[in-house]
């Protein structure tokens, strides 16, 4: 983590002070159904100076959004709809280096972003020759009509356009860089021809592979990873430099959440993008595995057959090739005389050394699958979340007939539910970044937050299981659950809180790994 | 093939007229020249929008052609337009041999001999072509 706490970092914790200012004021005014009901449960959506703002954008939002960008750009350089949005496309939609560039030398703008000079025909429509022509691709004869040219002195029939468009687009999945047919040229197919010589399909999936292309060369779009949905999430405030003081998690109208900076898709608060990526190679390619042989194994001197030693004397004799050695010097066995069972080359450099190595990668072996395993434990709750509110659900309804609760009243479980999902994605990725963490004064803080919630998250799921007898016990449970999921939230926050101001303020850093 | 360039020929072969044989002649005053070398070309479905697939028969020791004769050239992969013809394709290949690229290496080995050691990379090409192309 870089310490430069430079002018501009500082600008952006402004930002999110007037922001948070301005949430404030709406979410009090905002009327509040379960207000009344469970006081200690509501928790006003407040913003946190690590968190970002964030809009959902529909696909026509973008689409208008480009439209907008390309009207601008037609009536400032005087070209068809089409050509603006070529250019802009070219310049990764920069309209200022689009100007820049285009009035600097319009012939050499165009031709750069794939375009015909402004004086040479742009469309078939244009001056044509009669007779008959011989399509160069698939050398049969065509009226001048059956053919296409881009204004860029190649003619091919239709048909042979049709294809090349069609395998292009749904085949090879291009959009915004179709050239033309002719090796070497590289004017590009306009958007018009495109649309009026495929087919509608492939229009339309040629359309949305455009739309696709902007999102992903726009920093500050990104889909909504979720299968199915097909929102888009606008942020400005996660730039790439910040990812490592940020953790931009949003949250899609589809219901669920993402990471703004990596595409995660769900929080992986509080751990930095960076270290999650780290994380999930760590944990999927098989260099544990590898680590778990050296700390645990040594080859057979003769045969190198993988040996493990679990128990026994250091005369060991291979199993494969019945090969005699000593476990502790590898050398054979026979070497050792009548100095048995104590290898008088114990102490030799070159003994310890191969020990503490062994030591060390065993160490970190166990640390390794010491939160690995507390982290695959959460994952594996999580994966049971359904079951969960199912289980809740008729406990729910279960309170209703039996205690006399109405709908609104029993509504303190599920919110309690949704607090031991939320605090188990945090506290499994607490363990991630305790994995990471360099040891320091802070380190133990957190940990100490990291026990807590974890004590706390582990106390409201045993309530949530209780069993409902009478309406004394659900009155009193009701008191319970509803204290207890307040808890955890406080604690879930106050981790939050530490972790992610700790980035901002860079109190935090990664280990070297 | 009538208009074949000087010292190319392309014959689609009788049980398949997809696919061809060819021969192309080394390049004069290239490593390969006096070498006729053999390769088989084949026009899948799709062409003319996909590239035809084409391949050495004969040994060549060339930093752009491996071992098992695939050939590394733009115009058979990305760079293909549908406006490029057999004719084409072949004289690409034919002024590959007159070109090599080890800066772009498809057979790594050759690629290193070549850069490291030119001259000895040549004379090896030209050992080749003397033993197997003819």
């Amino acid at each position: 983590m870089s310490s430069d706490g430079d002018n501009d970092d500082f600008l952006y914790e402004d930002e999110y002070d007037d922001e948070f200012d301005q949430d404030d004021i709406d979410s009090t005014s905002e009327p509040d159904v379960y207000d009344a009901m469970s006081p200690a449960m509501e928790e006003a959506p407040q913003k946190k100076p690590y968190d970002v703002s964030w809009k959902v954008k529909t696909l026509q939002e973008i689409i208008d959004m480009q439209n907008k960008e390309i009207t601008k750009v037609q009536s400032l350089l005087e070209v068809p709809a089409s050509s603006a949005a070529i250019l802009l496309r070219h310049y990764v939609w920069n309209s200022e280096k689009l100007q820049e560039q285009f009035w600097n030398d319009p012939a050499q703008a165009l031709e750069a972003a794939g375009l015909s000079p402004p004086s040479s025909p742009t469309t078939h429509t244009s001056t044509q020759p009669t007779g008959v022509f011989e399509c160069p691709i698939c050398c049969m004869e065509y009226d001048y009509p059956s053919t296409y040219s881009m204004g860029c002195d190649h003619r091919f029939c239709k048909d042979c356009w049709i294809e090349y468009l069609s395998g292009k687009i749904k085949g090879e999945g291009e959009s915004a860089k179709i050239q033309c047919m002719e090796s070497g040229c590289k004017r590009i197919v306009r958007e018009e021809i495109i649309d009026d010589l495929v087919t509608h399909d492939i229009s339309k999936r040629y359309h949305n592979l455009l739309n696709a292309a902007f999102v992903a060369d726009s920093p500050t779009l990104r889909w909504c990873p979720h299968p199915n949905c097909e929102y888009i999430i606008e942020c400005s405030q996660a730039p790439t430099r910040m990812l490592n003081q940020l953790v931009p998690t949003v949250q899609c109208k589809c219901g669920d959440d993402l990471c703004f900076g990596c595409g995660y898709s769900a929080s992986h608060r509080p751990v930095l993008c960076r270290i999650v990526k780290l994380w999930e190679k760590k944990c999927a390619d098989d260099s544990e595995t590898a680590n778990w042989l050296q700390a645990n194994t040594k080859e057979c001197s003769k045969c190198q057959s993988t040996i493990e030693k679990n128990g026994g004397c250091n005369h060991m004799t291979c199993k494969k090739c019945k090969w005699e050695f000593c476990w502790v010097c590898m050398g054979p066995w026979s070497e050792h005389g009548t100095s048995w069972y104590q290898c008088n080359r114990f102490d030799e450099k070159s003994g310890i050394d191969a020990r503490d190595t062994q030591a060390k990668s065993r160490a970190s072996l166990e640390r390794y699958l010491h939160y690995f395993n507390r982290w695959a434990n959460h994952e594996h709750s999580a994966k049971l979340d359904a079951e969960f509110y199912q289980k809740t659900e008729k406990k729910m309804e279960q309170m209703q007939n039996s205690g006399n609760l109405s709908w609104i009243e029993v509504q303190f479980a599920k919110q309690a539910v949704d607090a031991v999902i939320k605090a188990r994605i945090t506290l499994k990725w607490s363990y991630c970044m305790a994995f990471y963490l360099k040891r320091n004064n802070m380190t133990e803080l957190f940990e100490d937050n990291q026990r807590d919630l974890e004590r706390a998250v582990e106390n409201l799921g045993y309530l949530l299981e209780q069993n409902i007898s009478d309406t004394d016990s659900i009155a009193k449970l009701r008191q319970d659950i509803t204290n207890q999921a307040a808890y955890v939230q406080k604690r879930h926050d106050i981790l939050m809180d530490d972790t992610l101001r700790g980035y901002l303020e860079v109190s935090y850093s990664a280990g070297d790994w | 093939m009538a208009d074949s360039p000087p010292g190319i020929s392309a014959a689609p072969k009788d049980d398949n007229l997809r696919h061809f044989d060819v021969t192309v002649a080394g390049p004069e005053s290239s490593p390969y020249e006096g070498g006729i070398f053999k390769l088989e070309l084949f026009l899948p479905e799709e062409y003319p929008m996909n590239p035809p697939k084409v391949r050495f028969l004969t040994k060549i020791y060339h930093p752009n052609i491996d071992k098992l004769g695939r050939i590394c050239l733009d115009i058979l992969k990305d760079k293909w337009s549908p406006a490029l013809q057999i004719r084409t394709v072949l004289l690409s290949i034919q002024a590959l041999l007159g070109a090599p690229n080890p800066d772009d290496p498809l057979a790594n080995d050759v690629a290193q001999n070549w850069k490291e050691n030119q001259s000895a990379a040549i004379a090896q090409a030209k050992e080749w072509t003397r033993q197997y192309a003819n």
